[in-house]
């Protein structure tokens, strides 16, 4: 408890410890919500149709007379992973492509870069849409197109670390102990821009928790009766005045996520 | 004794990537015995760095044109498979450079900086005696405490240490060749001095030639046992070092020498 007290009293980095706490929290409840939740998420009760909260029900009931809260769970857990999986495709492709490109650059680099813009010009949403309409619904494909929309911002991020940190001295260094070009750019270079990729990753993060709820909202991402956090705001739209609480907690846990990690990111940049 | 290890003939660069074609080196020819330290002296531009880095197989193949050859132990590094190189770098040749602060890694530690050139060069040597030679070398930089050092990260330690890790990383291969490219020039006086002797003490043990890069000519005095003069991408002289400061052919020279601060007290 000291410890904690001194390194706050030394840092006062309140942007990381608030973020840490909102962060921590929505991760508990996402990890609660794998094993338990108060009521089954999709259990029904005719008589508890859009119910006020009680002490039973402690966000109210939606619709259907589902227990909001265990539904909140389920949506954050379906969201928190969705997105952990398309910021993961995001950062190892985009730290592939990016790394190759900006540390060779040439010719490769133009033509990765161009293929890069040109799919940074569509609206991650718009590139989201399209490849899901290729690919159909369902979860897998909601990562995949997410995924692959997070690409473009990745690579270029990443890309434009390695450019400046190939002409530094210590590469010049390793390379004329004779480090071949893949030790270069993993071992010599990557540790290196950690901490700007990091601070990127929680932004991506924030961007693909959004996108989820965006997808979900228009219909096309996590499909009922499972529950999403973006689900239920498009659902509860028609009972905005009727049910008020329908939409105002899934709203409030997906604005907290998403201050959650931009704190978090804030403070990572400021140590 | 003495065996040639490095002799570069002819030797010329041009860049082209601007409109005109420029020529920053032209018409070098030396060459370097075995145990022996030539100090390259001249302003900046010329072309002093840009013959190391050409030496030292750092020069880009794109976008200049160099000719004329550079023969290391007989072979020309110029024409050399790419592959076979890099065998060579780190290995037989390597470099000091002259920015201490920049030149190490700063995301990783000192030990596994030093290890570098034998974890890539050979292979075959375990873990444990890796750490036992870097450990060696580190003691040999005349480091207190080797243990500690071989643990920290590069900002934990001064320009002068770090120098003198650099020095420990490029000799732990036992290389021919040492190239220090203006090592000094970032360091103050007396840590340079210091670099200084070490780099004379190693020459001497290790038997290792040494290209000594500098534009202080006091330095290139004290350490060097033959001393090249380039101006403007030239030789302008060349000779052993008392005959170069006592009795300069070339007036280029003269006005170098001349131009040495002399401290008066």
């Amino acid at each position: 408890m000291k410890t904690i007290r001194e390194w706050l009293k030394k840092h006062k980095n309140f942007n990381m410890i608030a973020g840490a706490v909102i962060t921590g929290l929505i991760l508990l409840i996402a990890v609660i919500g794998l094993f338990y939740t108060p009521y089954p998420s999709t259990e029904m009760n005719a008589s508890l149709k859009n119910s006020a909260p009680t002490i039973k029900h402690i966000m109210g009931c939606d619709n259907y007379g589902r227990d909001i809260f265990s539904r909140v769970m389920e949506g954050i857990r379906n969201t928190f992973f969705i997105s952990l999986a398309t910021v993961a495709i995001g950062t190892v492709v985009g730290v592939l492509v990016g790394s190759v490109c900006g540390y060779f650059g040439g010719l490769l680099d133009d033509i990765l870069m161009r293929i890069n813009d040109a799919l940074f010009a569509f609206p991650s949403i718009l590139l989201a849409l399209v490849i899901i309409s290729l690919l159909g619904t369902g979860t897998q494909n909601v990562v995949l197109a997410l995924g692959i929309a997070f690409i473009p911002s990745f690579a270029r991020i990443v890309r434009s670390e390695y450019k400046k940190q190939v002409s530094l001295d210590y590469v010049q260094s390793a390379r004329l102990m004779g480090a071949g070009h893949v030790r270069l750019i993993f071992v010599h270079i990557l540790p290196n821009i950690v901490p700007v990729l990091l601070s990127s990753v929680m932004i991506g993060f924030n961007n693909a928790v959004l996108a989820e709820a965006g997808l979900s909202y228009l219909g096309i991402g996590v499909q009922p009766p499972e529950a999403s956090l973006g689900r239920m705001l498009s659902e509860a739209q028609s009972y905005l005045f009727t049910a008020p609480w329908y939409a105002i907690f899934p709203g409030l846990v997906i604005v907290l996520m998403v201050l959650g990690f931009a704190l978090l990111a804030e403070g990572m940049t400021e140590e | 004794m003495s065996e040639t290890i490095l002799e570069v003939k002819d030797f010329g660069i041009e860049f082209h990537d601007h409109d005109k074609p420029e020529r920053v080196v032209e018409h070098v020819n030396f060459s370097l015995q075995r145990g022996e330290i030539l100090g390259i002296v001249g302003e900046s531009g010329s072309g002093k760095s840009m013959s190391a880095l050409a030496i030292a197989g750092l020069l880009p193949r794109k976008k200049l044109k160099k000719e004329g050859q550079i023969l290391f132990l007989g072979e020309d590094l110029m024409t050399m498979e790419r592959k076979k190189l890099r065998g060579l770098q780190g290995d037989e040749i390597s470099m000091i450079f002259q920015e201490p602060m920049t030149a190490l890694n700063p995301t990783m530690k000192i030990g596994k900086q030093v290890e570098e050139a034998l974890r890539i060069h050979h292979p075959e040597v375990t873990a444990e005696e890796r750490k036992q030679r870097a450990l060696t070398w580190l003691k040999n930089v005349e480091m207190d405490d080797p243990e500690r050092v071989y643990d920290s990260y590069p900002h934990e330690l001064s320009g002068g240490m770090r120098q003198r890790v650099m020095i420990a990383a490029a000799m732990v291969g036992n290389p021919q060749l040492l190239i220090a490219d203006e090592c000094t020039t970032a360091l103050d006086v007396t840590v340079q001095a210091q670099i200084i002797r070490l780099l004379l003490e190693i020459n001497k043990k290790e038997q290792v030639s040494v290209l000594f890069i500098s534009h202080d000519l006091s330095l290139i005095r004290q350490i060097s046992h033959r001393v090249i003069v380039m101006q403007l991408g030239h030789i302008v002289e060349q000779g052993d070092v008392e005959q170069i400061f006592n009795h300069p052919k070339e007036e280029y020279t003269k006005k170098l020498i001349a131009a040495i601060p002399k401290v008066e007290l």
